[in-house]
Formats: structure tokens, C-alpha cells, sequence
């Protein structure tokens, strides 16, 4: 038994449930027969993935779908082994390079050289080229992605490189200009309703409306997290009801435990207790950047405006600064005491207007 | 000018060769010193010298450049060398001065929509003026990446169509500039859960906010709704900005101080 997710993934372009113009744009593509470098971009649960999967099915018929898994060993110029995961079938592989952490740049040299210098024998059956399919291309060093623009254009006869990432910024320009640039938006709350009411009819639920909103907004319009949440709705209760509860992820839960904390009393000792919850976070893997939006925003909610301006421009700086270092307490704990300090300044300061 | 000795008298390095100091001591250094003739095999005349094209020049080391004053040099009465760059600034002085440059200025805007108008003509596509014009922006002066615009264009709607703007500002990831506007007027009404609201909605649209640092400044520079200081205190945040989310800052929270920068310049007025 597989996820609703997996199992109502579209599989064709023309069965895609939004964004059909773009679905329709990426066939005609296809059906000259070539396409140039690919950079798929957009938020996570907008449909990268599915497109990518759709397309390369148009490409190769139903080949693409028998996958299997492989461990490859590389080697570092250190002489350093390690082994990295990957997806393929025979007309493509699929790798997430930044699961090699620094030494992502070996991997994507010898993973493209490696793929792309074994020609097809027979051209007529097929395409002349294979997929290299690279996801988060976003986390990938620099040193990697320098070396990445010199791989694509050396073998550009053999080898289509598809780059799925969250978002261009951490791109370098360079790989951006040699890509074609496809952008997925998230799908609308309303699109995310009818998949919804969609996939639970085929199931044999009944969806009530009113769960389905609920469920659309709090997914933040990701529609794998829509998906999953109404999944385990129904693990929860069944038949569905319009006013069942809505089980929000824990971290995100937990984030907005520690942010009510930091607003609810500013001492050392309260500190100490955040750091612990900090290193709760963490252990989990539970990506820094995504801590400091969670108590931004929760934060800020509880905040007056010009707090909020303060408060945004420190989580900026302190975000910055934890890019640059390495270790994530130091720059998350330094923001709540900071945070803590400015809170209670401001608080005192509107006291004493008050006396 | 060398006929079909082309290929003896010619070494082109350009950047993704390996072009340290050790390349410039041992394999520019011993090209340049072997001697030709001024007779073709054929016996006709050609010019008794080689040439070295160095593509790329500004991304070689100072060491490296320096390696190749004396080279250059000790050899001209055999090897002439041309270098090709981006910036003439980070050739270092002794070299320009060795030299005649020849400077190559931006292509003016109609000549480079002349181009694309005789392309669209070749490749049978119908494009208006205003759509040329649109690609010429977007590549900011640059003609192969406003051809490359263009194919995309082509690729993705297929043959003999007509190209509109949507098309050019989806493929060149461009943010429309309905999106900046109303991140102006967000900002100005000074209400932080409206900037809010707006800044998530425009991260799932899944536009880069690099880019939307880029085109704000654009914007900014012309804007006669701002005064002066406000337009230098958002400059300044832009700045900051844009430089941290190319070291890797995260989105969402560097773009949300960049809002708040803008309504702090609302408040001075």
C-alpha cells in the first residue's frame, strides 16, 4: 500500500491537474525530439517533482518507470570514499549531490563524465541523450556549481541536465543563463481543494468542504503536505467531518511553543531552557532556516510594529551570519537573547510612558 | 592571414583551461619561442610570426599575468598575443601597456532588436516591437543571451508562433512588474501583516527574490513618488540584501527585512 501522495501522483503531462499551459508548453518541447538544460524551480509541494517524472516519461515512454536503487561509491581528491544513493532507470539517473556535503563537487563531476560518455548504440529506438536528474541544486557549494557549468557544456551531445531546486538566488548566474528556466508556483488553495475532494472520492470518502478549506490553508499550499494531512485525517477519524481536527506538523508546533516562550518571559534561565528545545529542534533535523521563519513569524505576531521592523532586521542579520559559520546554536541562541533583551527594553520603556 | 597553417600558428587557451603560472613558464613560454618562416609551403608570403590567443584574460591570476610580460616581451619579433576580456581593469598595467586596445562598446538597443528582428524574420516567428524590446531589457544589452531568450521562447511553443510578452517574461524568470508595484504599495501602507500576507504569497509563486532585488533598484532609481533620503536608506537595504542572500541567506526572512527596510524609509519623509 502506498501514500495517497504516490499513488495519485499524475503520471501523464495531460493528466496534470494545474498549471496545464506550462503542461502543454513542456510537450511541444518534447515532441521536437530535444530540449535544452532544465531548471525547474519553485516552492516545495508545487509539482517539480511531478513534472520532471511527466516529462521524462514523454520523453522515453514507459521505461522511465521501472527504477531501481543503486549505492555509487566516489572518491574524493583526498582519497576519501563515500557512498551516495541514487534513483535511475536505463534513460536516466537521479542524485541529490548535496547529501556529499562538501565533496558534492566530485560527485558532480564524475556522476555527469560517467553517464554522459556512454553513447547510445542503437539511436534509432531511442533518444541520443540521457537525464541527469539533480535535485536541491540550491545546496550545492559553489565550487560544485562552477564545475557544473564547464560539465554541461562539454557534454551537451550525450547528457540533458534537469536541475530541481526551491529557489534561483543561490544559483549562480552563470548555470542560470545555460538553463531554460521553468517556474512552478504553488498550486492555489482552491486547486488544492479540488485535488483534495478529487483523490477523496476516489477513495470513497466524502470530503466536506469546509474540511478541505481548513486543510488547504493550514498545508500553506504544498500540496504534498495537503495530502499527507488528509491522509492522516482520515487514520484519525473516519467517515470525514467538517469541523475534525487539522493535525499541524510537530516541529511546527514546537517552534511556536518557543517563540511563546520567548515572548512570555525574558531571563537567563529561560534561555537555558530555550537551548535545550533549540538542540531538540536540531537533533531532528529540522533545517535552521526554516526555525528562523517559524519564530519570526510567530513572533512578530505577538509584537507592535516597530518591534517587528527590529525584530525582522535582526533575524536577517543573524540568519546571514549562521550561513557563514557553523554552528546553528550559537546564531539561534543569539537571536532569542537578543530578541529577549530588545522585548524587554521595549517592554519597560512603554511601562514607564504608563507611570 | 596564415592560409591552412592555421593550426601551427595559432595557440588559443581560454578559461577552462588550466592557465596557471606553471602553464605560462612552460607551454606559452616554449610556444612562443620557436621561430617560423615568412614563406607558406607553397612558397607565397605570409606573415613571419604566431599568434597566442589568451580568451578570458581577466580571470588569470596576477602572478600568472605577470609571468607573461617578459615572455611577451623577449618574443615579439616571432609570436604577437591578443588577449580577450571582460574588464581591462583587472589586466594588470604592464600588460595593457604592451598592447593596443581595442575596446568593443554594448550593442545600442536598435541594433541589437535589428538582429532579432532579422532572426525572427529567418526562423519565421512574429514578434512586435515592444515584445524585441521587452528581451533586449531582459538581457540587459546582451545579444547572445536575448538570442537564447528568444529560442527558448521558440522551444517551448513550438515553430511559426507569434511571441508574446507573457512568454518572455516567463522564460527569463522575470518578476512582472504588477508583483514590484504592489510591493511598493504594501510597504506604504505601513502594515506589517499585510507585508506579511504578501511576502508569502509571493514566495510561493516561486519567484526569486534576487531578482527582485535586481529589478527594485531599477524601479527605485526612477521613481519620482520617492525623496531622496527614502530612496538611499532602500538602496542601502537593498545592497545588504542582495548581498546576503548570495551568501546564502534564506528567502523568506532576508526578503521580509528588505519590506521592513522599505517601511521605515516610508516613515522619514
Amino acid at each position: 500500500m502506498s501514500l495517497w501522495v504516490d499513488k495519485y501522483r499524475p503520471k501523464d503531462l495531460s493528466k496534470l491537474d494545474y498549471h496545464k499551459d506550462q503542461a502543454q508548453r513542456l510537450k511541444n518541447m518534447v515532441q521536437q525530439g530535444d530540449f535544452p538544460h532544465l531548471l525547474v524551480y519553485g516552492p516545495s509541494g508545487a509539482g517539480k517533482k511531478t513534472r520532471i517524472m511527466c516529462l521524462l516519461k514523454e520523453l522515453y515512454g514507459n521505461g522511465v518507470d521501472r527504477l531501481r536503487m543503486d549505492t555509487m561509491t566516489f572518491e574524493s581528491a583526498s582519497k576519501r570514499k563515500f557512498d551516495i544513493s541514487t534513483i535511475s532507470s536505463n534513460y536516466h539517473i537521479e542524485v541529490n549531490p548535496s547529501d556529499a556535503g562538501i565533496y558534492d563537487r566530485t560527485v558532480v563531476m564524475d556522476l555527469v563524465k560517467t553517464t554522459a560518455q556512454t553513447h547510445q548504440i542503437d539511436p534509432t529506438g531511442q533518444k541520443e541523450f540521457k537525464v541527469v536528474l539533480l535535485t536541491n541544486v540550491d545546496e550545492l557549494t559553489k565550487d560544485a556549481q562552477h564545475a557544473l557549468r564547464r560539465t554541461m557544456e562539454k557534454y551537451v551531445g550525450t547528457c540533458r541536465l534537469i536541475l530541481s531546486t526551491n529557489s534561483t538566488s543561490r544559483v549562480l548566474p552563470a548555470i542560470r543563463s545555460r538553463c531554460l528556466g521553468i517556474r512552478v508556483p504553488a498550486p492555489t488553495i482552491e486547486e488544492i481543494k479540488t485535488i483534495l475532494t478529487k483523490v477523496a472520492k476516489k477513495e470513497g470518502h466524502d470530503l466536506p468542504n469546509e474540511l478541505a478549506e481548513r486543510i488547504a490553508t493550514t498545508s500553506e499550499r504544498n500540496l504534498r503536505r495537503a495530502l499527507l494531512m488528509l491522509e492522516t485525517c482520515r487514520v484519525e477519524q473516519i467517515p470525514y467531518t467538517p469541523d475534525q481536527k487539522v493535525t499541524e506538523p510537530d516541529w511546527q508546533l514546537y517552534i511556536k511553543g518557543i517563540a511563546a516562550l520567548m515572548v512570555k518571559e525574558q531571563s537567563p534561565s529561560k534561555l537555558l531552557e530555550l537551548r535545550s528545545r533549540f538542540y531538540e529542534l536540531l537533533t531532528h533535523r529540522i533545517p535552521s532556516d526554516l526555525i528562523f521563519k517559524g519564530m519570526l513569524q510567530e513572533i512578530n505576531k505577538k509584537c507592535d510594529l516597530q518591534l517587528k521592523i527590529q525584530v525582522a532586521n535582526l533575524a536577517a542579520e543573524y540568519e546571514h551570519r549562521m550561513h557563514q559559520g557553523s554552528k546553528e546554536i550559537f546564531h539561534l541562541e543569539a537571536f532569542a537573547a537578543k530578541f529577549m533583551s530588545l522585548y524587554k527594553k521595549f517592554m519597560d520603556a512603554s511601562m514607564a510612558d504608563f507611570m | 592571414m596564415f592560409g591552412d597553417q592555421f593550426r601551427e600558428r595559432i595557440l588559443e587557451l581560454n578559461a577552462s583551461d588550466e592557465r596557471g603560472i606553471q602553464v605560462v613558464r612552460d607551454k606559452i613560454k616554449s610556444f612562443a619561442q620557436l621561430t617560423v618562416s615568412s614563406y607558406k609551403a607553397d612558397g607565397t608570403k605570409c606573415p613571419p610570426f604566431k599568434l597566442i590567443i589568451l580568451d578570458e584574460a581577466d580571470s588569470m591570476t596576477d602572478a600568472a599575468q605577470s609571468a607573461l610580460r617578459r615572455t611577451m616581451e623577449k618574443e615579439t619579433k616571432n609570436t604577437r598575443f591578443c588577449l580577450i576580456c571582460n574588464y581591462v581593469s583587472r589586466i594588470i598595467d604592464p600588460l595593457t601597456s604592451r598592447c593596443t586596445k581595442f575596446r568593443f562598446k554594448p550593442l545600442g538597443e536598435e541594433k541589437i532588436i535589428e538582429r532579432l528582428e532579422y532572426i525572427c524574420q529567418q526562423e519565421d516567428l512574429k514578434a512586435e516591437k515592444c515584445v524585441l524590446k521587452a528581451v533586449n531589457d531582459a538581457a540587459g544589452g546582451d545579444l547572445r543571451r536575448a538570442i537564447t531568450c528568444l529560442q527558448s521562447v521558440t522551444r517551448l511553443k513550438g515553430k511559426g508562433i507569434e511571441v508574446y510578452l507573457e512568454d518572455v517574461i516567463e522564460v527569463t524568470g522575470f518578476v512582472p512588474r504588477k508583483w514590484l508595484d504592489d510591493l511598493i504599495q504594501v510597504c506604504e501602507t505601513k502594515n506589517y501583516n499585510e507585508v506579511e500576507a504578501y511576502v508569502d504569497k509571493f514566495m510561493l509563486e516561486g519567484y526569486s527574490a534576487s531578482q527582485v532585488v535586481d529589478q527594485l533598484n531599477d524601479i527605485l532609481i526612477f521613481s519620482n513618488q520617492l525623496t531622496d533620503k527614502q530612496k538611499a536608506v532602500i538602496g542601502e537595504k537593498l545592497a545588504e540584501c542582495s548581498y546576503r542572500l548570495l551568501e546564502g541567506g534564506s528567502e523568506y526572512v532576508q526578503f521580509m527585512d528588505l519590506c521592513c527596510g522599505i517601511i521605515t524609509a516610508f516613515e522619514i519623509c
